[in-house]
């Protein structure tokens, strides 16, 4: 554990520091989502990331990016939990099984559960990516932070990402055996055990 | 009159890229609503307790040992 810096510099700091912490929270919340899909355990791990990055905000640089900060956290904390009791994406295999048809209308809304089921079933790294640029709003060099990666990976990943939640989408072509998904998760695995060696 | 049948592949094709494009698009405006739709969520309470209790306690262990 570091001894850098004294304690005493904070009470202002901190209250700055929770003010924006507390602004974080939805954003944490929906990000945590998207990796648990279950609301109840998003939430406690959206707790756990919000409680560590307060034990940690002597570490934290104010005026740096909070948002990118607070999401490696919640990442790795998420990385480091699965660690044990990863679950496969939970799939309905009744959905799983039926044929989507192609639609007419490109600009047709998309169904919220098959966008769920079609992210679902992406690899980790690839759904997080486009998470994390599709829909947290930060760019690519930031999302290359937060999941510890070169920032072309991150490129990379959410162009296939990208094409591969088209296909399931709209080809219903669902991934029945879950083995890309487990194959995906050495990785990821292999690269949280790497992060939380090096911090 | 413009000829149809020599192009016509390519212009299917075209039609089958614009289609991607406009698919495409429709997936990520789903994908934000999906994302905000719980940032717009109202914060369960626990959370703020939760942080408060966090400074609470914070403030009390920096006083203490500082005065001694």
């Amino acid at each position: 554990m570091g001894t850098a810096q004294p304690r005493s510099v904070a009470t202002s700091d901190d209250e700055a520091f929770k003010k924006e912490l507390v602004q974080l929270i939805p954003h944490l919340r929906a990000f945590a989502r998207t990796l648990c899909g279950d609301a109840a355990a998003a939430d406690d791990l959206a707790q756990d990331a919000m409680l560590k990055a307060w034990d940690a905000r002597n570490s934290f640089q104010m005026g740096t990016n909070m948002k990118a900060w607070t999401f490696m956290i919640l990442r790795n904390q998420f990385y480091s939990e699965k660690r044990r009791s990863w679950r496969q994406s939970q799939l309905d295999q009744e959905a799983a099984e039926r044929t989507l048809v192609a639609v007419d209308d490109p600009e047709a809304p998309v169904a919220l559960d098959e966008l769920r089921q079609g992210l679902a079933m992406l690899p980790p790294e690839q759904r997080e990516a486009l998470i994390l640029v599709g829909a947290g709003g930060f760019a690519y060099e930031e999302a290359a932070d937060i999941c510890g990666c070169a920032v072309g990976t991150v490129k990379s990943r959410v162009s296939r990402a990208r094409r591969a939640l088209h296909a399931i989408l709209d080809e219903g072509a669902y991934d029945r055996d879950g083995a890309a998904a487990s194959e995906a998760m050495k990785s990821i695995l292999a690269d949280a055990e790497r992060l939380s060696t090096v911090r | 009159m413009i000829e149809q049948r020599p192009t016509e592949d390519r212009g299917r094709q075209s039609a089958a890229l614009d289609e991607a494009r406009l698919r495409q698009q429709a997936i990520g405006v789903r994908l934000r609503q999906m994302f905000d739709e719980v940032v717009n969520e109202p914060v369960p309470d626990e959370f703020l307790d939760i942080l408060r209790r966090a400074d609470k306690q914070a403030s009390e262990t920096k006083q203490t040992p500082e005065k001694s």
